[in-house]
């Protein structure tokens, strides 16, 4: 802890800003004094563990969904259906999207548009970059987190979905075979490699099939999606499938009404809402809450002109409260809390699980970037640039250069060797293969160019080329 | 670089040869030439005490000529400087014989090179290939995505990153204009740095590659920044030059692909790099359908030629110039004989740069690899490749010490030097 603050003090004492250099200054000295370190923000010293659980009871549960598919597939229309009937967004933001798109030729985008807010996004009527929404129902508080269907973006899916509790597959029932060549498939095996095992799949556009609301092309879609799931490792328990039309709006939040759409309800399929309810996220355990804190930082920004500096991310393990110390790895730099933000609502902490926005100061944005590991400052994690990684292969891979996703860190490595191909015990087969083929399981080792904080058990994606070519866990 | 005076003999390989280095590039030639042990012959600054006899030091810097005998040699690609650390083997008035120096080889300078072991054949194709005057292909390179941006420079010889940006980009978010911003300073920054390496009034070809839109809307930027500026014209000039290809990361080491791109090969068709790039490509396709012609690994490869099924008619030897630059003599030999024995049996040989990326693709295979004309299965076993670690693992790290450098300093050692004074 001491040789962390000391380092940071030497590096931020080399600008020449004053002003750093006497807080730094005074920082030095009240740890001289107490080693508890006492920044200007003075923490509540509250018990997390102990306030999570006496607030268990007064807690509506909640879940994060990422929402994956091939691109036009529809995501992120039926997103800004499902918060247009929630009651996330208002009426007249829609007609106001619907009036400016109408100017732009793409009227059918108004409902995407509550969720591709970028200028880009609009003119192209392609989500670059997952989008992060909430809304609430009577039983649970929801985070959307859309994510990007071209495969240009892919690297941005893996960092929504790394983040959520299940996954909301979208599948246009007209398009069926463009999405299970492309991104439908990548995205399944995807949600796999990050960890996610519930799945919800909204079959999307029923009310543009031939004839409309047609259960044949349903049940086809129904039983292409299955098989791909199970091959990917889905039990099919945790597989539900939903019939819906994001433009039109049937069968998403409301239940469907009119002649044609009666089989929904004969068959007793959900709404794409009662669907997520039923599925909500896991409780955060106590054992969860007293392990040393992690954040991936999922975005870091300036949240407004009292916050000049905010960053984002789903803590993995731990908590965290207002006043805290806390590090960023790999650059050591040393932050306080200033206030922090769940579901976009102050509160005094936040656990393991959550989603949430902390507001810092005495730290500089340059310091930190996107994919960095916040931790507490006594167990910090170790920035390395060796691994040895456990992977499924789905694509051939030789000794090569990869791109290693880990949640939103996203780096260059190259795979030094491959150390022996395992079966399912983990028992080898073959020492030093020369060659890994699809459906393979092996060992192997692979250095990045640059140190990153990186703890074994870690989902880590191998991706080559534009393509996924191997998933697994990070083991030493 | 120009020849400019040699006397090697043709049996034994013994003999000098006298180089003019001219254009920044020729440092990399230079680089892989000299080898340790090899004498070197340059002009040199030497700092000179003289003591007088009333004991007071005076320091002197003296220009002469030094001929030392190579220990190290440090290269540094970004600034195309090559340092050459010895001891020197010649005495002179100033230099006593045994006593370290370091040379500085300068461009327009000329210097000579003695092999210690003579000119063997990779040695002299060296030579051939730095002394080539042809044309040379050289094209900048932006690979690029949001808030990432390698700006290179490609040539027939290597790929030097000369500069990265690396900005933070905010997420999208509602009410935020926050990423629009952020990305137009990025290209600012890009576009700046850019203007900074580039020669505007004689512009080199540009190619601009990214995943998605970002290169096209960087292009769009150059677009809007020409019509204002100054050198508009120039600007101007250089858009009709920029080509736009598809890159799957904006990570450096997708140059290698977009280079195999046909966007790009459609226009710089035979250069060397996009030939090796292809070569390489194709030996990758070919072990991923396991086809047994296709093999990698120092001892696999030995076995490989030894057969004679790199032989005429399709046998193609990949091998990185890294190996050649092994500090130990025997490796070197080893590499040298295998390629004679492959050029021997008729055999495509392709020494590929390990400052390419396909150079970099090899050299994460161990640095060599043979294409067969024939198929031999369990190639690996019989060579017994399988067997105890070790041996393969030095080779392994040997080669990957300059794999990974991000910036592409090789050779580099830590420690600074000691120089003895007189």
């Amino acid at each position: 802890m001491y040789t962390n603050t000391g380092s940071n003090t030497l590096s931020t004492k080399q600008k020449s800003n004053g002003l750093v250099k006497k807080t730094e200054a005074l920082r030095l000295d009240s740890n001289a004094t107490a080693p508890s370190s006492q920044p200007k923000i003075k923490s509540k010293g509250l018990d997390v563990p102990k306030l999570w659980e006496d607030g268990k009871a007064r807690r509506k549960p909640s879940a994060a969904f990422v929402v994956i598919g091939h691109v036009d597939h529809g995501k992120s229309t039926l997103m800004g259906r499902l918060l247009l009937d929630t009651g996330a967004v208002a009426q007249r933001d829609i007609d106001k999207y619907q009036k400016q798109a109408t100017e732009l030729g793409k009227s059918s985008f108004a409902l995407a548009w509550v969720m591709d807010t970028g200028t880009e996004e609009r003119e192209r009527g392609v989500t670059f970059d997952f989008a992060q929404h909430h809304f609430s129902t009577e039983s649970t508080d929801f985070t959307i987190l859309d994510a990007p269907g071209h495969r240009d973006f892919v690297p941005n899916m893996i960092g929504g979905a790394s983040i959520a509790d299940m996954a909301v597959l979208v599948v246009d029932a007209n398009q069926l075979e463009s999405g299970m060549k492309g991104q439908t498939k990548e995205h399944i095996l995807l949600a796999k490699a990050v960890g996610l095992d519930r799945i919800i799949v909204a079959v999307n556009k029923l009310d543009s099939t031939m004839p409309t609301w047609s259960r044949e092309a349903f049940e086809k879609v129904q039983l292409a999606v299955t098989k791909l799931l199970r091959e990917s490792g889905f039990r099919e328990e945790k597989i539900t499938f939903v019939p819906c039309s994001g433009l039109s709006g049937q069968n998403v939040a409301n239940s469907p009404s009119g002649r044609e759409v009666n089989w929904i309800a004969q068959a007793k399929l959900p709404t794409l809402l009662q669907a997520l309810e039923t599925s909500s996220g896991a409780e955060t355990t106590q054992d969860d809450m007293r392990k040393p804190l992690r954040m991936q930082v999922v975005d870091l920004f300036r949240g407004s002109i009292t916050n000049p500096l905010s960053v984002s991310g789903r803590i993995s393990s731990g908590s965290v409260q207002i006043g805290d110390s806390v590090t960023f790895q790999p650059a050591g730099e040393i932050a306080t809390v200033k206030a922090i933000e769940v579901s976009d609502e102050p509160n005094d902490y936040a656990v393991a699980g959550q989603i949430c926005t902390l507001h810092l100061q005495d730290i500089e944005a340059q310091h930190i970037k996107p994919g960095d590991v916040l931790c507490n400052i006594s167990l910090p994690v170790t920035v390395v640039k060796d691994l040895t990684m456990l992977v499924g292969v789905v694509d051939a891979l030789l000794p090569q250069p990869v791109d290693v996703h880990i949640g939103r860190l996203h780096v260059p490595g190259v795979i030094r060797q491959f150390i022996e191909t395992v079966d399912q015990r983990g028992e080898r087969l073959k020492k030093k293969p020369r060659l890994l083929k699809e459906g393979q399981r092996a060992r192997i080792k692979v250095k990045l160019e640059n140190g990153a904080p990186i703890e074994s058990g870690e989902r880590v994606v191998l991706r080559s080329g534009g393509v996924t070519a191997a998933y697994g866990v990070v083991v030493e | 670089m120009r020849l400019i005076k040699q006397n090697i003999e043709k049996k034994t390989g013994a003999g000098t040869a006298t180089l003019l280095p001219e254009e920044p590039e020729d440092m990399w030639h230079a680089y892989n030439l000299i080898r340790p042990n090899d004498l070197l012959r340059a002009s040199a600054v030497r700092k000179v005490i003289n003591e007088s006899s009333s004991g007071s030091r005076s320091n002197e810097r003296v220009h002469t000529t030094l001929t030392i005998r190579v220990t190290k040699l440090d290269f540094d690609p970004q600034a195309a400087q090559l340092h050459v650390s010895g001891r020197v083997a010649e005495e002179n008035k100033i230099v006593k014989l045994g006593s370290f120096h370091t040379l500085d080889l300068e461009l327009q300078r000329n210097f000579q090179l003695e092999k210690s072991e003579g000119w063997d054949s990779v040695a002299l194709d060296m030579l051939k290939e730095a002394i080539n005057q042809d044309a040379k292909a050289q094209l900048w390179a932006v690979i690029m995505k949001e808030g990432l941006a390698n700006i290179c420079l490609v040539t027939d010889h290597q790929t030097t990153l000369r500069q990265k940006i690396e900005t933070t980009l905010p997420r999208k978010r509602a009410g935020s204009t926050d990423h629009d911003k952020q990305l137009q300073k990025f290209f600012q920054t890009t576009f700046d740095s850019l203007l900074r390496q580039i020669d505007i009034a004689n512009p080199l070809p540009l190619l601009l590659a990214s995943p998605a839109f970002t290169a096209s809307q960087f292009q769009q930027y150059i677009k809007d920044q020409a019509a204002p500026s100054a050198n508009a014209k120039q600007l101007n000039a250089l858009l009709a030059k920029t080509t736009i290809a598809p890159a799957a990361t904006g990570h450096l080491h997708s140059l290698a692909e977009v280079l195999a791109s046909p966007a790009v090969t459609s226009k710089l068709s035979d250069t060397k790099f996009a030939r090796e790039t292809q070569l390489v490509d194709r030996f990758f396709e070919l072990m991923r359908k396991e086809d047994a012609r296709a093999w990698y690994g120092p001892r696999e490869c030995e076995y490989a030629v030894a057969q004679g099924a790199v032989g005429k008619g399709g046998g193609v030897l990949l091998i990185s110039n890294g190996l050649f630059r092994s500090q130990q003599i025997e490796a070197r030999k080893r590499w040298v004989k295998l390629v004679d024995d492959v050029k021997e049996g008729g055999g495509e040989v392709r020494v590929l740069s390990s400052m390419h990326e396909s150079g970099r693709r090899l050299d994460s295979l161990g640095g060599v690899a043979v294409i067969l004309t024939y198929p031999i299965e369990d190639l690996d076993e019989v060579a017994g490749g399988g067997d105890e670690d070790g041996d393969d693992e030095v080779e392994f790290d040997q080669v990957n010490g300059d794999v990974l450098r991000p910036n592409g300093v090789e050779g580099r050692v830590e420690h600074e030097e000691e120089i003895d004074l007189l």
